[in-house]
Protein backbone atom coordinates (compact mmCIF):
# COMPACT_ATOMS: atom_id res chain seq x y z
CA UNK A 1 0.00 0.00 0.00
CA UNK A 2 1.33 3.42 -0.63
CA UNK A 3 -0.11 6.73 0.13
CA UNK A 4 0.61 9.38 -2.31
CA UNK A 5 -0.55 13.00 -2.49
CA UNK A 6 -1.81 14.31 -5.64
CA UNK A 7 -3.23 17.68 -6.43
CA UNK A 8 -3.78 18.29 -2.94
CA UNK A 9 -5.62 14.98 -1.98
CA UNK A 10 -3.90 12.34 -0.35
CA UNK A 11 -4.88 8.69 -2.27
CA UNK A 12 -3.97 5.20 -1.40
CA UNK A 13 -3.54 2.37 -3.56
CA UNK A 14 -2.67 -1.11 -3.57
CA UNK A 15 0.28 -1.55 -6.15
CA UNK A 16 3.50 -3.00 -6.50
CA UNK A 17 6.36 -1.08 -5.58
CA UNK A 18 7.33 -0.71 -8.96
CA UNK A 19 4.56 0.25 -10.12
CA UNK A 20 5.67 3.91 -12.50
CA UNK A 21 3.52 6.69 -11.13
CA UNK A 22 2.58 7.09 -14.33
CA UNK A 23 0.09 3.81 -14.65
CA UNK A 24 -0.98 4.72 -10.91
CA UNK A 25 -1.95 8.12 -11.85
CA UNK A 26 -3.57 6.83 -15.32
CA UNK A 27 -4.87 3.46 -14.28
CA UNK A 28 -5.73 3.72 -10.30
CA UNK A 29 -6.79 7.42 -10.34
CA UNK A 30 -8.45 7.83 -13.69
CA UNK A 31 -6.16 10.75 -13.98
CA UNK A 32 -5.69 10.42 -18.19
CA UNK A 33 -3.78 13.97 -18.57
CA UNK A 34 -0.55 12.27 -18.56
CA UNK A 35 0.49 10.84 -21.47
CA UNK A 36 2.26 7.32 -21.80
CA UNK A 37 4.77 7.88 -24.56
CA UNK A 38 7.94 6.26 -24.74
CA UNK A 39 8.02 4.13 -21.21
CA UNK A 40 11.82 5.45 -20.90
CA UNK A 41 12.08 9.07 -20.18
CA UNK A 42 12.61 9.89 -23.63
CA UNK A 43 10.19 11.70 -25.32
CA UNK A 44 8.17 13.42 -21.75
CA UNK A 45 4.29 13.11 -22.62
CA UNK A 46 4.30 11.99 -18.84
CA UNK A 47 5.38 15.04 -17.20
CA UNK A 48 4.03 15.48 -14.04
CA UNK A 49 5.58 17.87 -11.18
CA UNK A 50 7.07 16.43 -8.30
CA UNK A 51 7.67 19.09 -5.50
CA UNK A 52 7.27 21.58 -8.41
CA UNK A 53 9.69 19.69 -10.56
CA UNK A 54 9.26 18.49 -14.08
CA UNK A 55 9.31 14.73 -13.52
CA UNK A 56 8.78 11.82 -16.34
CA UNK A 57 5.87 9.94 -14.29
CA UNK A 58 6.53 6.55 -16.70
CA UNK A 59 10.14 6.17 -14.96
CA UNK A 60 9.21 6.82 -11.18
CA UNK A 61 8.22 4.29 -8.90
CA UNK A 62 5.05 4.61 -7.06
CA UNK A 63 7.68 3.81 -3.80
CA UNK A 64 9.52 6.70 -4.81
CA UNK A 65 6.74 8.98 -4.96
CA UNK A 66 5.46 8.74 -2.02
CA UNK A 67 6.21 11.98 0.46
CA UNK A 68 6.08 14.10 -2.45
CA UNK A 69 3.73 16.93 -3.30
CA UNK A 70 2.91 15.61 -6.79
CA UNK A 71 1.04 17.87 -9.23
CA UNK A 72 -1.00 16.85 -12.76
CA UNK A 73 -2.19 18.79 -15.61
CA UNK A 74 -5.57 18.44 -14.27
CA UNK A 75 -4.97 20.33 -11.65
CA UNK A 76 -2.65 22.83 -13.25
CA UNK A 77 -4.80 25.59 -13.72
CA UNK A 78 -5.07 26.05 -10.12
CA UNK A 79 -0.95 27.84 -10.35
CA UNK A 80 -1.88 31.14 -11.99
CA UNK A 81 1.41 30.36 -14.71
CA UNK A 82 0.03 27.66 -14.99
CA UNK A 83 -3.46 29.43 -16.16
CA UNK A 84 -1.25 31.69 -18.03
CA UNK A 85 0.61 28.90 -19.70
CA UNK A 86 -2.95 26.81 -21.04
CA UNK A 87 -4.42 30.35 -22.04
CA UNK A 88 -1.58 31.23 -24.38
CA UNK A 89 -1.73 27.76 -25.81
CA UNK A 90 -5.57 27.98 -26.75
CA UNK A 91 -4.63 31.32 -28.12
CA UNK A 92 -1.79 30.75 -30.24
CA UNK A 93 -3.16 27.52 -31.18
CA UNK A 94 0.23 25.36 -29.94
CA UNK A 95 -1.37 21.92 -29.96
CA UNK A 96 -1.55 20.11 -33.28
CA UNK A 97 -2.02 16.29 -32.45
CA UNK A 98 -2.19 17.08 -28.85
CA UNK A 99 -0.53 13.97 -27.61
CA UNK A 100 2.65 15.21 -26.30
CA UNK A 101 1.05 18.98 -24.62
CA UNK A 102 0.17 18.12 -21.44
CA UNK A 103 3.57 17.51 -20.83
CA UNK A 104 4.56 20.53 -23.09
CA UNK A 105 2.55 22.36 -20.42
CA UNK A 106 4.12 21.33 -17.03
CA UNK A 107 7.72 21.62 -18.41
CA UNK A 108 6.57 25.30 -19.99
CA UNK A 109 4.54 25.92 -16.07
CA UNK A 110 7.31 25.24 -13.92
CA UNK A 111 10.19 26.56 -16.39
CA UNK A 112 8.28 30.08 -16.13
CA UNK A 113 7.27 29.92 -12.15
CA UNK A 114 11.24 29.62 -11.83
CA UNK A 115 12.05 32.03 -14.41
CA UNK A 116 9.88 34.58 -15.49
CA UNK A 117 11.81 36.18 -18.26
CA UNK A 118 13.37 33.43 -20.17
CA UNK A 119 15.66 33.86 -22.96
CA UNK A 120 15.35 31.26 -25.83
CA UNK A 121 18.24 29.42 -24.28
CA UNK A 122 16.48 29.37 -21.20
CA UNK A 123 13.63 27.71 -22.85
CA UNK A 124 15.88 25.14 -25.31
CA UNK A 125 17.53 23.96 -21.67
CA UNK A 126 14.19 23.80 -19.99
CA UNK A 127 12.01 22.49 -23.03
CA UNK A 128 14.52 20.25 -24.96
CA UNK A 129 13.21 16.58 -23.18
CA UNK A 130 9.47 17.46 -24.38
CA UNK A 131 9.68 15.95 -27.57
CA UNK A 132 6.79 17.12 -29.89
CA UNK A 133 6.42 14.77 -33.38
CA UNK A 134 3.90 17.58 -34.91
CA UNK A 135 7.15 20.13 -34.38
CA UNK A 136 4.74 22.68 -32.96
CA UNK A 137 8.24 24.10 -31.17
CA UNK A 138 7.51 27.23 -32.44
CA UNK A 139 4.39 27.72 -31.36
CA UNK A 140 5.43 26.70 -27.67
CA UNK A 141 8.86 29.25 -27.85
CA UNK A 142 6.34 32.07 -28.72
CA UNK A 143 3.47 30.95 -26.61
CA UNK A 144 6.19 31.18 -23.50
CA UNK A 145 7.53 34.90 -24.67
CA UNK A 146 3.88 35.63 -24.91
CA UNK A 147 3.76 34.90 -21.44
CA UNK A 148 6.52 36.37 -20.35
CA UNK A 149 6.43 39.77 -22.21
CA UNK A 150 3.04 40.60 -21.76
CA UNK A 151 1.77 39.08 -18.09
CA UNK A 152 4.52 38.56 -15.99
CA UNK B 1 80.54 20.23 -31.88
CA UNK B 2 78.37 17.46 -33.20
CA UNK B 3 78.66 15.65 -29.70
CA UNK B 4 77.72 19.42 -27.91
CA UNK B 5 74.63 19.50 -30.10
CA UNK B 6 73.56 15.79 -29.58
CA UNK B 7 74.24 16.42 -25.91
CA UNK B 8 71.75 19.34 -25.72
CA UNK B 9 69.53 17.78 -28.08
CA UNK B 10 68.92 15.04 -25.63
CA UNK B 11 68.81 16.94 -22.64
CA UNK B 12 66.04 19.01 -24.47
CA UNK B 13 64.12 15.94 -25.31
CA UNK B 14 64.37 14.51 -21.72
CA UNK B 15 63.16 17.80 -20.14
CA UNK B 16 60.52 17.90 -22.60
CA UNK B 17 59.07 14.39 -21.24
CA UNK B 18 59.26 15.56 -17.82
CA UNK B 19 57.68 18.77 -18.19
CA UNK B 20 54.46 16.35 -20.24
CA UNK B 21 53.79 13.72 -17.54
CA UNK B 22 55.19 11.21 -19.79
CA UNK B 23 55.16 7.88 -19.64
CA UNK B 24 59.03 7.20 -17.59
CA UNK B 25 57.51 9.84 -15.16
CA UNK B 26 54.63 8.21 -13.88
CA UNK B 27 53.69 5.56 -11.28
CA UNK B 28 53.07 1.82 -12.06
CA UNK B 29 50.40 2.03 -8.96
CA UNK B 30 48.39 4.64 -10.71
CA UNK B 31 48.22 3.26 -14.46
CA UNK B 32 45.77 0.46 -13.22
CA UNK B 33 43.36 3.29 -11.56
CA UNK B 34 43.66 5.69 -14.21
CA UNK B 35 42.12 2.85 -16.94
CA UNK B 36 38.94 2.95 -14.85
CA UNK B 37 38.72 6.46 -14.14
CA UNK B 38 38.97 7.30 -18.01
CA UNK B 39 36.27 4.29 -18.76
CA UNK B 40 32.98 6.00 -19.87
CA UNK B 41 31.03 4.73 -16.84
CA UNK B 42 33.12 7.23 -15.16
CA UNK B 43 33.98 9.79 -17.37
CA UNK B 44 30.50 10.59 -18.81
CA UNK B 45 29.57 12.59 -15.58
CA UNK B 46 33.60 13.50 -15.07
CA UNK B 47 33.26 15.96 -17.97
CA UNK B 48 34.99 19.22 -18.24
CA UNK B 49 31.87 20.32 -20.56
CA UNK B 50 28.86 22.37 -19.20
CA UNK B 51 26.87 19.17 -20.36
CA UNK B 52 27.17 15.01 -19.58
CA UNK B 53 28.01 12.35 -21.70
CA UNK B 54 26.71 9.06 -22.85
CA UNK B 55 27.30 6.13 -23.98
CA UNK B 56 30.67 3.77 -24.78
CA UNK B 57 30.83 6.56 -27.89
CA UNK B 58 30.49 9.09 -25.37
CA UNK B 59 28.17 11.26 -27.19
CA UNK B 60 26.82 14.46 -25.71
CA UNK B 61 23.59 13.95 -22.97
CA UNK B 62 20.39 13.92 -25.31
CA UNK B 63 17.66 15.96 -25.13
CA UNK B 64 19.78 19.24 -24.60
CA UNK B 65 20.60 18.37 -20.86
CA UNK B 66 22.57 20.50 -18.95
CA UNK B 67 25.03 20.71 -16.39
CA UNK B 68 23.47 23.54 -14.34
CA UNK B 69 24.76 25.75 -11.39
CA UNK B 70 24.49 23.08 -9.21
CA UNK B 71 25.80 19.94 -11.41
CA UNK B 72 22.20 18.39 -11.12
CA UNK B 73 20.76 20.25 -14.32
CA UNK B 74 19.25 23.26 -15.71
CA UNK B 75 16.76 24.66 -13.52
CA UNK B 76 13.85 23.05 -14.32
CA UNK B 77 15.05 19.55 -16.19
CA UNK B 78 17.19 18.07 -13.31
CA UNK B 79 18.94 15.11 -13.58
CA UNK B 80 16.46 13.66 -11.37
CA UNK B 81 13.60 14.40 -13.98
CA UNK B 82 14.41 10.94 -15.33
CA UNK B 83 17.08 9.31 -13.11
CA UNK B 84 15.65 7.84 -10.27
CA UNK B 85 17.97 6.10 -7.02
CA UNK B 86 18.48 2.53 -9.16
CA UNK B 87 18.15 1.71 -12.69
CA UNK B 88 14.55 1.83 -14.53
CA UNK B 89 12.96 0.80 -17.61
CA UNK B 90 14.36 -2.67 -17.63
CA UNK B 91 17.71 -0.75 -17.02
CA UNK B 92 17.35 1.36 -19.94
CA UNK B 93 17.40 4.39 -17.81
CA UNK B 94 19.81 4.36 -15.72
CA UNK B 95 20.17 5.59 -11.91
CA UNK B 96 21.62 6.11 -8.63
CA UNK B 97 21.63 8.12 -5.33
CA UNK B 98 22.41 11.90 -6.21
CA UNK B 99 22.81 11.20 -9.75
CA UNK B 100 24.46 14.30 -11.45
CA UNK B 101 27.76 15.36 -12.70
CA UNK B 102 30.68 15.65 -11.11
CA UNK B 103 31.85 19.53 -10.49
CA UNK B 104 34.51 21.06 -13.20
CA UNK B 105 37.21 21.04 -10.80
CA UNK B 106 36.79 17.13 -10.44
CA UNK B 107 36.69 16.86 -14.84
CA UNK B 108 39.21 14.51 -16.53
CA UNK B 109 38.24 14.27 -19.75
CA UNK B 110 41.43 14.81 -22.03
CA UNK B 111 44.26 14.40 -19.65
CA UNK B 112 47.07 12.08 -19.09
CA UNK B 113 47.73 9.82 -16.00
CA UNK B 114 50.10 11.93 -14.36
CA UNK B 115 47.86 15.08 -15.12
CA UNK B 116 44.83 13.37 -13.67
CA UNK B 117 46.57 11.77 -10.74
CA UNK B 118 47.70 15.51 -9.71
CA UNK B 119 44.32 17.10 -10.12
CA UNK B 120 42.28 14.15 -8.33
CA UNK B 121 44.65 14.64 -5.08
CA UNK B 122 44.56 18.29 -5.42
CA UNK B 123 42.39 18.91 -2.22
CA UNK B 124 41.55 22.48 -3.78
CA UNK B 125 40.11 20.78 -7.08
CA UNK B 126 38.37 17.21 -5.26
CA UNK B 127 36.50 19.30 -2.41
CA UNK B 128 38.81 18.89 0.11
CA UNK B 129 39.70 14.79 0.30
CA UNK B 130 42.91 13.60 1.58
CA UNK B 131 43.86 10.22 0.36
CA UNK B 132 41.71 8.30 2.56
CA UNK B 133 38.91 10.41 1.95
CA UNK B 134 39.67 9.28 -2.03
CA UNK B 135 39.51 5.56 -1.17
CA UNK B 136 36.54 6.17 1.03
CA UNK B 137 34.44 8.14 -2.03
CA UNK B 138 35.62 5.37 -4.14
CA UNK B 139 34.98 2.51 -2.11
CA UNK B 140 31.23 3.53 -0.94
CA UNK B 141 29.41 6.37 -2.71
CA UNK B 142 26.92 4.67 -4.32
CA UNK B 143 27.41 6.53 -7.52
CA UNK B 144 30.64 5.37 -8.14
CA UNK B 145 29.20 1.71 -7.33
CA UNK B 146 27.06 2.03 -9.80
CA UNK B 147 29.67 2.31 -12.17
CA UNK B 148 30.76 -1.24 -11.38
CA UNK B 149 27.31 -2.51 -11.88
CA UNK B 150 25.54 -0.41 -14.25
CA UNK B 151 23.28 -3.08 -15.55
CA UNK B 152 22.30 -4.33 -18.96
CA UNK B 153 23.87 -3.06 -21.90
CA UNK B 154 26.18 -1.08 -20.92
CA UNK B 155 30.41 -1.74 -20.75
CA UNK B 156 32.21 -2.08 -17.87
CA UNK B 157 35.31 -0.32 -16.34
CA UNK B 158 38.75 -2.78 -16.75
CA UNK B 159 38.43 -4.43 -13.32
CA UNK B 160 35.81 -4.78 -10.91
CA UNK B 161 34.97 -3.12 -7.56
CA UNK B 162 36.90 -5.44 -5.27
CA UNK B 163 39.91 -5.63 -7.60
CA UNK B 164 39.45 -1.37 -7.44
CA UNK B 165 39.26 -1.14 -4.32
CA UNK B 166 42.97 -3.13 -3.48
CA UNK B 167 44.17 -1.43 -6.55
CA UNK B 168 43.02 2.70 -4.57
CA UNK B 169 44.56 0.74 -1.10
CA UNK B 170 47.96 0.02 -2.60
CA UNK B 171 48.26 3.55 -4.35
CA UNK B 172 46.76 5.25 -1.01
CA UNK B 173 49.67 3.30 1.13
CA UNK B 174 52.32 3.89 -0.81
CA UNK B 175 51.62 7.96 -0.70
CA UNK B 176 49.12 8.35 -3.49
CA UNK B 177 52.51 8.57 -6.10
CA UNK B 178 51.45 10.07 -9.54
Amino acid sequence: MFTIRVNGEDHTVDVPADKPLLWVLREDLKLTGSKYGCGQALCGACTVHVDDQPTRSCVMPISAAEGHNITTVEAIDQQQIGRLVQQAWQELNVPQCGYCQSGQVMAATALLTENRSPSDRDIDEAMSGNICRCGTYARIRKAIHKIADEQL
Amino acid sequence: MLLLRNYWLGLSAALALLVSGGALAQSPLFTPIYEVLTHPRCLNCHTLTDFPRQGDERRRHDQLVMRGEDNHGAPTLQCSACHQEQNVAEDKVPGAPHWGLAPLSMGWEGMGPQELCTVLKDQSKNGGKDLQALLKHMEEDPLVLWGFDPGEGRTLPPVDHTRFVELLEQWVNAGGPC
